[in-house]
């Protein structure tokens, strides 16, 4: 009897069990596959960066601190400094910066408080278009079309005025060639304020609508709920915003090629050829024969990455701030 | 609101509104007048340099005439096998982040790395597969090339399809696992079928941002003059022969430059698009 119902409960529950195992199994291979494909994502930025230290080592042992802070760049005689690519990525984008993020801010603006509904998606579908345009256009645009108008009408424009100021005028001064820094900063703002357009209409809409009310009923204006309300609450999401625009501008390669100059001389002048960290590498790299100087750029690539990684990080940081105070997951 | 309406404070309130306001159209302004102006000139100067020797001959000598079509080949190529490799990975992983993330480091580590690489340079992936892969073969490769697209692709796949995941209504899950599916099934079934515009979209748009990029290719696949299919040779692309032709002093290579120029763009914006599209109809 004893047997009967032992033999009887295993029976019909053993092929259930086993099928249940094979199911098991294939859940851990899923589970299993899908996380080391993760942990590749997450490995990658390590690689990078490992791969990018290997490949500059020569020129990091060679030249070590230096490198940084010294402006030769001589492939001849074997001597490398990268003041001048640093400087130049820095101030193209500064330049960047200082326009696109007023222009952002008034464009976020106006999708978010001022466009009649029917206008504001195909205004919010134009910008986002604006962002998906390649930026070999920009920097090729920019080259035949804006470089030729720029030194025609708006460089001389800015010698005699802003370069007749003391100090600041040095900024402004020498022939209007076209290309140079300050080129080269207005086309990368118009490559990065549909960037930042972008991530603060986003940030302004998760502002709840009872809090700008509350504002309209009290009798402020428009502008009063925007910079007293809106602004505020989502302070954290538009400095990320704006970072994001910052990583995106100190890496552009393209964009800043073609109107930049590529020039490895220091000058104060904005209006001077010179040339960015991106646009070194995109111009030299595959003239360059020696270990020496292939490596001296592989380390300007990784100084790049350094930079644009903890801004960008640092971009990520505050957007989380901000959807963390608003409750939501980024 | 009579009472204010002749005081100092409020028709200064209020002009400083109107200032506001006014900057505000005027920036807005500002950003679809180099939108118009981009395009218009793209079109004026890129539909002049297309015919049909465009699409039919390889990028020539200089003064010789010649078209775009080894570029094109080697762009469709290396832009197909990129996001061949990349979307598989880029699914899986996200699927992970999606799915499996809401216990442990791992999940939100990578989430956090993946959007640092969303926006890293684009170069300095070309130097990664340059000193792993094109150093270690000692020769520029369509493959090389390839490869550096996909690991643009899979940032932008891995985004989307965690985005669109997370999307999926808990009570669809809890539905298939209540009906005894192992987690497997249920994601394969349930949840890639639920999302699987979301993800199309994510693809689509991946494909349109590796179609335009330059940088990584400029030292990984670099460039050749002929029409080649072997992946394992130097490939014309696209965007690097725009850049050369583009700096070059020929007049004809700057109108070839110019016809690379609006196929690129023309195929980008369609595909991103194709993607709303796609998107907004099953969504």
């Amino acid at each position: 009897m004893s047997s009967v119902t032992s033999s009887a409960a295993a029976a019909p529950v053993r092929p259930d069990l086993r099928k249940r195992s094979a199911g098991a199994v294939a859940d851990q291979i899923f589970a299993l596959t899908t996380k080391g494909f993760a942990f590749l994502v997450f490995a990658l930025l390590l690689a990078i960066l490992a791969s990018l230290v290997v490949g500059s080592w020569p020129a990091l042992s060679k030249f070590g601190l230096a490198f940084v802070y010294t402006a030769d760049w001589d492939p001849v005689g074997g001597q490398f400094g990268a003041l001048v690519p640093i400087y130049g990525t820095l101030v193209s984008s500064l330049i960047a910066m200082l326009i696109a993020i007023p222009v952002s801010f008034g464009i976020a603006m106006f999708l978010t408080e001022m466009a009649p509904g029917w206008l504001k998606r195909p205004l919010g579908t134009a910008i986002e278009l604006l962002a998906a345009i390649p930026s070999i256009i920009y920097g090729m645009w920019g080259l035949f079309v804006f470089t030729p108008i720029f030194s025609a009408h708006i460089q001389p424009f800015l010698i005699d005025t802003l370069g007749e100021i003391p100090y600041l005028g040095i900024l402004f001064q020498g022939p209007p060639m076209g290309i140079g820094m300050l080129t080269a900063g207005v086309i990368l703002a118009i490559m990065v304020i549909p960037f930042i357009t972008a991530v603060m209409r986003d940030v302004f809409e998760l502002v709840p609508t009872v809090l700008k009310e509350s504002a309209y009923g009290l009798g402020s204006t428009t502008w009063e709920v925007v910079w007293k309300v809106v602004l505020p609450y989502t302070k954290a999401g538009v400095v990320g915003g704006v970072m994001l625009g910052l990583g995106r501008a100190l890496g552009e390669t393209m964009a800043v090629t073609f109107v930049i100059g590529n020039t490895h001389r220091l000058s104060w002048s904005l209006l001077a050829p010179g040339s960015s960290i991106a646009s070194s590498l995109a111009n030299e790299f595959t003239e360059a024969v020696e270990d020496i100087y292939t490596s001296s750029l592989i380390e300007l690539g990784l100084l790049l990455f350094l930079i644009t990684t903890i801004v960008l990080a640092c971009a990520k940081l505050m957007l989380m701030r901000l959807s963390r105070a608003e409750g939501t997951k980024s | 609101m009579a009472r204010f309406a002749h005081s100092p404070l409020f028709s200064r309130r209020k002009r400083v509104n109107t200032f506001a306001l006014g900057l505000s159209a005027l920036a807005m302004a500002f950003g679809l007048f180099w939108l118009g102006w981009i395009l218009l000139t793209l079109v004026r100067e890129g539909f002049a340099a297309l015919d049909l020797v465009l699409f039919t001959s390889s990028t020539p000598a200089p003064g010789s005439t010649g078209g775009l079509l080894n570029a094109i080949v080697g762009s469709l190529l290396m832009a197909g096998l990129g996001t061949l490799i990349g979307t598989p990975v880029g699914i899986l992983a996200g699927t992970y982040l999606a799915e499996y993330g809401q216990r442990g480091w791992l999940a939100p580590a990578t989430r956090f790395i993946n959007d640092i690489l969303l926006s890293a340079p684009s170069i300095v992936v070309g130097l990664f597969i340059y000193t792993t892969v094109v150093s270690r073969m000692h020769h520029f490769s369509g493959i090389a090339g390839a490869l550096a697209l996909s690991l643009i692709v899979i940032p932008v796949v891995v985004r989307t399809t965690d985005d669109m995941l997370r999307l999926v209504p808990q009570g669809l899950r809890e539905a298939a696992i209540g009906l005894g599916a192992p987690k497997w099934k249920m994601i394969t079934e349930v949840s890639y079928r639920a999302s699987s515009a979301g993800i199309a979209t994510g693809v689509l748009l991946a494909v349109a941002r590796v179609a335009g990029e330059t940088a990584p290719l400029l030292f990984t696949a670099l460039n050749n003059q002929y029409l080649k299919f072997n992946m394992n040779e130097p490939m014309a692309n696209l965007p690097v022969v725009i850049f050369q032709f583009a700096m070059s002093p020929y007049d004809d290579w700057h109108r070839l430059a110019w016809g690379g120029a609006i196929l690129i763009t023309v195929g980008v914006l369609g595909l991103n698009i194709a993607a709303r599209i796609i998107f907004r109809k099953k969504v």
